[in-house]
């Protein structure tokens, strides 16, 4: 049984729905990852759960208990806000403390709870500390650690990353891994960097447009995602239309235009496919490979990313470059591209 | 992304709800505006429109009123008058604030918050004597006069200081000078500085800069300084009364006399709506004059 | 050179505002009933007088009342307002800020008479009360201004924030709200209450048989010889202004460098 379960959620303010019929459920003590553009209505969701916006249908529920009804004060979720709205008028000590005022802990044991949240983010020393004097770093630290001193049934974070540089983003992100193993608590997060989203969590929901379009793991979702906006989403990827010519065994017999008649495996094609069905042949860049023979393109250009090179290759009768990734340049601007059977996926066309 | 177009949603409240919420937070205000404004000037109308005989109202309605305000000769030179001196008294107050307000957003620098304060103590005193100071300076009898006398500088007490619209002017323009300084101060330091950078680096001399970078963004400053300004000065008794004599005395000398001594009120009540509507006719034209002006600088 | 030219010219503005206002000290200072140089020699039996007049001090006290009674009800109007229309997205909020904003455009004297017509109509006689619902008029927007300003720069992830931890909405306006914006609150308690304290032409048209400090000093002025007795209070009010806004300035320094250590 699911531990967070939001069932048939709708919400819209005046228009059309940003949030539309989302089914969810988000099973207990793991790092869950909402994943979408801007504007795709993962916030509104995440705010529903927080209690900040009610869902004008459907409902939603933790840990058995149907929230719908109940104000963001009584809930069981604690959140990192995006801006992470420390009070700014309160130390960091008393940040942390707020939300322990209804338990009227002795003074001794409110700070040791205080300190040992304090040390769990690594902001030992610091709890005189204003609000003001924090560097970016270090008020996500306070925000977690307020939320997380609450001991919430499950710890709602919007965009916590994306108000720091590269790299402290980078070190938070293997922090935020620590800590929530450490804890054991249910994390929802709510991202819009895909690279955010699969390095983080044990499980991603992609949305688009108010829905839910896949949910799957981080490596499910690169390997085989279930449609189009999903794959076009996460990563690089090219597209190729094709007609499904024949199905026999643990094979199918594609007509993949520019690529030719290819045999890929039956596990590969994502949906249900009959023979005559239109469908899309999609491929990450990294595995095409450059071929003394094989589809022949020129290149166009190339983008060195350190390890790697990525290399825009133009093909006659194709408008959109083939992009292909690789650790060598080509030893010539005419290049032939190979594309591995066993590496294509089809997808249906939408 | 955030908060889709719905900024009432609190605390698990609908938007119609939260709509709600607000109104209530807002009527008891308009309510008290309602009672002490809009009920009030609604009876100046209604009185306007009557007859006064001894203490009694006339039953019908009349413009008889407002046909002598407009009609007689004395009034329209008043009008004229105040509506001339509040406009001299705005554009002197502006025009003299305005290097000042410079001065303390972009020279000023660290001192910038001691000035401010000089600035604004001398009108944290009564603006009746304020204004009465003015008397005591430039009366007859007054500190110029006797400090030039006893310097023998002249023989006799220089009359032209006093009582006239040159004095008015001048006591307005210093005891309305914090409405001019504090907008047009505010104004210009909201000016992004990366934008002064900008116009120097595209080749704007410190003049050009000004004139085509600094004046139109602070535009809106001077505008609410002047309008803050022409309004109550065009309307203002204490320093007509003070330092005007029969030469420099304003609409609002008129307004109380009708009011008081003579009694009159629906008199009164016609002169007050009719400069009342002058007032805002002026101020909203020059608003858009002001606007149009701006636009066409950049 | 330019830059020299710029703070000459700004000593002179200073100078400008301040001569008139140091008549009042100076001469109330002067051993003479004239006004006029050169100075007779030092006293203070002004301010003695001054102690002594029971009729100002009566008139003191009622524009100490008018004043906090204008400061509080244009400061909790203003609050409640300035809420609204920062908080939620209303219909008709320009409309109704515009209207709650007219008395800034309409002069004094018509604020003044038209209470006068209104009060007569309805058969109350004038009193302090009306003069406070004149003084209303005038504060309130100015509450309006200053606290809109204050709520603008006030995070609502805040508030959402001291929800999300457990806070009722009484309990996240004392604990993050009223505290964030205090400084508004005073700052709009001040303005009001000068406001009210210094204002004469409404009082003047409403006070009737209580006057207000300025309806008072005015009445004063047709006195030659009590004119030094006048310029004495008028020294006195500003020391007393002066003297608060510094303290305003300490307490305000005082709270940003205080660490705030302690549950």
């Amino acid at each position: 049984m699911a531990y967070l379960s939001i069932r048939q959620v709708s919400k819209a303010f005046g228009g059309p729905p940003v949030v539309d019929a989302v089914d969810l459920e988000v099973p207990q003590g793991r790092f869950f990852a909402l994943l979408g553009p801007s504007g795709c209505g993962k916030t509104t969701l995440l705010r529903m759960i927080a209690g900040f916006e009610t869902p004008d249908s459907g409902t939603i529920a933790i840990d058995g208990e149907v929230m719908n009804a109940i104000p963001p004060h009584l809930r069981p979720t604690n959140m990192v806000f995006q801006s992470y709205a420390i009070f700014p008028h309160l130390s960091v000590f008393d940040n942390i403390a707020y939300g322990l005022r209804k338990l009227r802990l002795p003074k001794n044991e409110l700070k040791a709870r205080v300190e040992a949240m304090l040390a769990t983010v690594r902001l030992e020393g610091l709890s005189g500390r204003g609000a003001g004097q924090l560097s970016g770093g270090q008020r996500q630290r306070v925000a977690l650690a307020r939320a997380l001193v609450r001991q919430p049934k499950l710890l709602l974070l919007d965009e916590p990353l994306a108000a720091l540089d590269k790299r402290l983003r980078e070190a938070m992100q293997v922090e935020l891994r620590q800590l929530q193993r450490q804890v054991g608590i249910t994390f929802l997060m709510v991202t819009h960097d895909q690279e955010e989203a699969l390095s983080l969590a044990d499980q991603v929901a992609v949305m688009n447009n108010g829905k839910i379009l896949q949910v799957a793991s981080p490596r499910e979702l690169y390997e085989r995602p279930n449609c189009r906006e999903v794959a076009d989403f996460i990563g690089e990827i090219n597209f190729f239309h094709a007609t499904v010519k024949a199905v026999d065994g643990d094979r199918v017999t594609v007509n993949g235009g520019l690529l030719g008649v290819v045999a890929l495996p039956r596990a590969n094609i994502l949906f249900d496919a009959a023979v005559g069905d239109a469908l899309l042949l999609a491929i990450r860049p990294e595995d095409i490979g450059f071929a003394d023979a094989g589809l022949a393109g020129t290149l166009a250009a190339s983008t060195f990313l350190g390890e790697t090179t990525l290399f825009q290759v133009q093909v006659a009768g194709r408008s959109d470059p083939i992009v292909v990734s690789n650790y060598f340049d080509p030893p010539s601007k005419d290049v032939h591209l190979n594309f591995p059977p066993d590496m294509l996926i089809g997808l249906p066309e939408s | 992304m955030r908060r889709q177009g719905n900024g009432a949603n609190v605390a698990g409240g609908t938007g119609s709800q939260g709509a709600q919420n607000g109104y209530w937070l807002l009527a008891p205000t308009l309510a008290v505006m309602a009672l002490g404004l809009a009920a009030p000037l609604g009876l100046v109308a209604v009185y306007s429109l009557k007859n006064q005989t001894g203490i009694s109202l006339s039953e019908g309605w009349t413009l008889a009123q407002y046909g002598e305000v407009l009609g007689r000769a004395s009034y329209r030179t008043l009008f004229w008058r105040s509506l001339g001196i509040s406009g001299l008294v705005t554009l002197v107050t502006v025009l003299l604030a305005y290097p000042m307000a410079y001065f303390v957003a972009f020279k000023a620098r660290r001192a910038k918050f001691v000035w401010l304060i000089a600035l604004t103590i001398p009108f944290w005193t009564s603006y009746l004597l304020r204004v009465f100071a003015w008397k005591i300076i430039l009366g007859f009898d007054g500190v110029i006069n006797s400090g030039l006398m006893r310097l023998g500088l002249i023989d006799h007490p220089l009359t032209f200081l006093l009582y006239n619209p040159f004095s008015v002017v001048v006591t307005l323009a210093h005891a309305w000078a914090a409405f001019a300084i504090l907008p047009i101060y505010v104004s210009l330091e909201k000016i992004d500085r990366s934008l002064l950078e900008a116009a120097t680096d595209l080749g704007d001399g410190p003049l050009r800069r000004f004139l085509r970078v600094t004046l139109p963004l602070s535009m809106p400053g001077v505008i609410g300084a002047a309008v803050l300004i022409f309004v109550p000065t065009t309307g203002d008794y204490v320093t007509p009364t003070l330092v005007g004599g029969p030469a420099g005395s304003m609409i609002a000398n008129v307004i109380e006399i009708q009011f008081g001594r003579i009694g009159n009120w629906p008199m009164g009540s016609a002169l007050a709506l009719v400069s009342m509507t002058a007032v805002a006719l002026v101020a909203g034209a020059f608003v858009l004059l002001a606007r149009w002006a701006t636009a066409r600088v950049r | 050179m330019r830059k020299h030219a710029l703070l000459l010219y700004a000593l002179a503005y200073l100078a400008f505002l301040y001569v008139p206002v140091l008549v009042l000290p100076i001469f109330s200072f002067n051993d003479s009933q004239f006004i006029a140089f050169p100075l007779a020699g030092f006293t203070t039996r002004w301010y003695a007088r001054l102690g002594a007049d029971t009729a100002m001090l009566h008139a003191l006290g009622n524009s100490l009342k008018v004043g906090m009674a204008t400061a509080l009800l244009s400061t909790l109007l203003g609050l409640l307002a300035a809420r609204a229309v920062t908080r939620y997205r209303l219909r008709g909020t320009h409309a109704a800020l515009g209207f709650i904003s007219l008395p800034l455009f309409i002069p004094d004297i018509v604020l003044g008479i038209s209470l006068l017509l209104m009060l007569g109509a309805i058969g109350l006689p004038l009193s302090l009360g009306a003069v406070v619902l004149g003084h209303l008029l005038v504060c309130v927007p100015f509450a309006i201004t200053v606290l809109v300003a204050r709520f603008e720069g006030f995070d609502r992830d805040l508030e959402e924030a001291s929800a999300d931890l457990g806070e009722d909405g009484w309990m996240t306006f004392w604990r993050v709200t009223f505290p964030l914006i205090l400084p508004g609150i005073l700052a709009s308690l001040l303005l009001t209450f000068i406001t009210s304290f210094d204002e004469f032409l409404v009082a003047y048209f409403l006070s009737g048989t209580e006057p207000t400090l300025p309806v008072y000093i005015w009445g004063q002025l047709r006195f030659p010889e009590r004119l030094p007795m006048v310029l004495a209070l008028g020294a006195i009010i500003l020391a007393v202004s002066v003297a608060l806004v510094a303290l305003a300035e300490y307490v305000r320094n005082a709270g940003v460098k205080k660490p705030m250590v302690g549950a």
